[in-house]
């Protein structure tokens, strides 16, 4: 089995933190009636930079324009800075810039890709798409620790085709148990979709075990790396997957942009699921030919703004550097990790070391719900997320059903994971449990 | 830097959890199912998964709920909610019961900004979740057993005593 990654936890020097926050406004709000903000929530959605803001006013107010269609000045400028943006993003996963297709976000990557694999079952794209066909017989690999947006569509699509829905389990230390894979991911296996790391134990998954199962019977893999992309160097063709999805809004981005990754070979002969302007050569009356990908894929007008700001969202990052990023957020993760390890009546959900664990720290305060325990660590300005996270069945794996989950971005500092592990002690004395 | 403080937050934090909630919650009344029922309802939080599945029956003439019973896993709003919710609707006629569900929606969606007194006079103990009105993410917590109570009612009132949907493997 192929070793995780254990980042050298190294925190990001003071002065250049103290820059680095500055850059978020949001940061320096109170909240509740006065409390200084403490975010801890950006596996639900990162904060922007101010250059990302500045990026999308610019473009708005002086190069706004529909892109791929039209030839005035505007057009040819906002066509040039859309397919930049592409390049950028593409660079930041170790891409080429035609394997990148802009969607709405993960959820909207994997119902597209769902889409054309469902138009490929019903014999769209001809022979060249018989390889993404799905039927009665086939089975589709899942896990038990996706979140519902690489579950549910594929629930659904194997209920449309026929084909069997199975899955890996999840261990009591939220690891997904490899050593089933040769069970679970047999011949008539098509396509196994996992994620790249759990939104609730922050689990990373081993790819490359995964993968190697996959290659093995001829399997499509398809990688969820929704909560990677911001917080780890993440090279897609390096890590071999065929497919992935991420989100523009959890890479200091935008909401309501994403992208679906595809092997440029694969796109090529994959059919469109989603149809539209754009995405089309020549339209008659009873049918269309299609544009070669990503455009094929691209159907209706795109958020272009969106995209310019999720480019400079990724240019930010990548000049602090992801190497940099993941040891700075490694360094609190331990810090926390440590802190939650000392409070009494506290269960974590996921790994207990940063070894191959992203700063995604999910507990379980005995005798307290989340809701209560998220609602009085609000009133004290920590935002955290409570609730079952999009992910029920990974809670149900661990024998709950809701967690408090506080997770980590490259602007958190480790004066804010130090109050809020003293915090986590006084929840329960708060809710008079445990005296 | 100054994080983590104790300021204004924890104020609203006494208004919500008042002390009759945090009673209730810790021994919520009317849990447990009936084995025999005229109408079931199985309701989900969608944003937490809280759950609760409620039975009731309805006295022999049809015109008044007889009995409550009700599982369920939640938040303290949630859980105090149905066991205040409990104590106040055994034995009232439908339309009272109807009643006091549309007027406990209105001090939920108050936003703190208060009822008419009639409204809070006829809600009784339940006035103590006023505070919840002041969070609008909770406001569903409070709802919950409400709106598992009115479809359990509804049920039993159009003589449909089948059990609930509740998804496999939960
Ligand atoms: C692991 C994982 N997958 C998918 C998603 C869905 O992403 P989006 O809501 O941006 O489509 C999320 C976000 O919550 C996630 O954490």
């Amino acid at each position: 089995m192929t070793a995780l990654s254990m980042p050298e936890p190294a925190l990001i020097p003071e002065a250049e933190l103290a820059a680095i926050r500055a850059d978020f406004p949001i940061l320096q709000r109170q909240v509740r009636g006065g409390v200084p903000l403490v975010y801890l929530d950006s596996g639900a959605t990162t904060q922007r930079p101010t250059p990302v803001l500045h990026a999308m006013e610019d473009f708005a107010t002086g190069r706004n324009a529909a892109v791929h269609r039209g030839a005035h000045a505007l057009a040819e400028e906002a066509t040039e800075d859309y397919e930049e943006a592409r390049g950028d993003i593409a660079r930041f996963v170790g891409a080429r810039p035609e394997e990148i297709v802009f969607t709405s976000g993960t959820t909207g990557a994997i119902n597209l890709l769902v889409s054309s694999l469902d138009a490929a079952s019903t014999g769209r794209g001809g022979p060249a798409a018989w390889q993404f066909a799905l039927t009665r017989g086939d089975r589709i690999v899942v896990t038990q620790a996706e979140h519902h947006s690489n579950l549910v569509p594929w629930q659904e699509l194997a209920a449309r085709s026929g084909a069997e829905l199975a899955w890996l389990r999840v261990g009591p230390d939220g690891r997904l148990r490899l050593d089933d894979l040769s069970q679970v991911v047999t011949a008539h296996t098509k396509v196994v979709a996992f994620t790249h790391a759990s939104n609730v134990t922050g689990a990373v998954t081993d790819v490359a075990t995964v993968v190697a199962a996959a290659k093995g019977v001829g399997a499509l893999t398809v990688l969820d790396a929704a909560q990677t992309a911001g917080h780890m160097p993440v090279d897609l063709p390096g890590l071999g997957v065929d497919f992935a999805a991420f989100s523009g809004h959890k890479t200091l981005g935008p909401h309501g942009v994403g992208a679906l990754y595809g092997r440029l070979d694969l796109l090529e002969v994959l059919p469109p699921g989603f149809y539209g302007g754009s995405m089309v050569e020549i339209v008659t009356m009873t049918e269309a030919t299609f544009q070669p990908p990503p455009t094929r894929f691209e159907a209706g007008t795109q958020p272009v703004t969106e995209v310019i700001g999720w480019a400079a969202a990724v240019r930010y990052l990548s000049e602090i550097g992801m190497a940099r990023v993941e040891a700075h957020e490694a360094a609190l993760t331990a810090r926390l990790l440590a802190g939650v390890a000392g409070v009494p009546g506290v269960r974590l959900l996921g790994p207990p070391g940063i070894d191959g664990r992203l700063g995604c720290v999910a507990v379980e305060f005995d005798g307290v719900h989340p809701h209560d325990a998220g609602q009085y660590l609000d009133s004290l300005g920590f935002a955290v997320r409570v609730g079952h996270h999009c992910a029920q069945p990974v809670h149900r794996a661990l024998g709950t059903h809701t967690s408090t989950r506080a997770t980590l971005g490259v602007y958190n500092t480790p004066a804010e994971v130090d109050a809020y592990a003293a915090a986590l002690a006084t929840v329960r004395p708060y809710f008079g449990v445990g005296e | 830097m100054g994080v983590g403080g104790f300021g204004a937050g924890l104020g609203s934090m006494e208004q919500l959890y008042q002390q009759l909630i945090l009673d209730h919650s810790r021994r919520p009344h009317g849990k447990g199912l009936l084995e025999a029922f005229d109408g079931e309802s199985f309701q989900v939080n969608p944003t937490c998964g809280d759950q609760v599945r409620l039975r009731v029956t309805l006295a022999p003439d049809g015109a008044r709920l007889a009995t409550l019973g009700w599982d369920g896993q939640g938040c303290s709003i949630s859980q105090a909610s149905i066991s205040v919710m409990n104590d106040l609707v055994a034995g009232l006629a439908l339309p009272e019961v109807a009643a006091l569900g549309e007027a406990f929606g209105l001090l939920m969606h108050s936003r703190g900004r208060g009822v008419p007194d009639q409204v809070a006079d006829s809600l009784g103990d339940a006035i103590a979740f006023e505070g919840v009105s002041q969070y609008p993410m909770r406001v569903k917590c409070a709802l919950l057993g409400w709106m598992a109570l009115k479809d359990a009612v509804a049920k039993a009132a159009a003589g449909d005593s089948s059990p609930a949907h509740v998804p496999e493997g939960i």
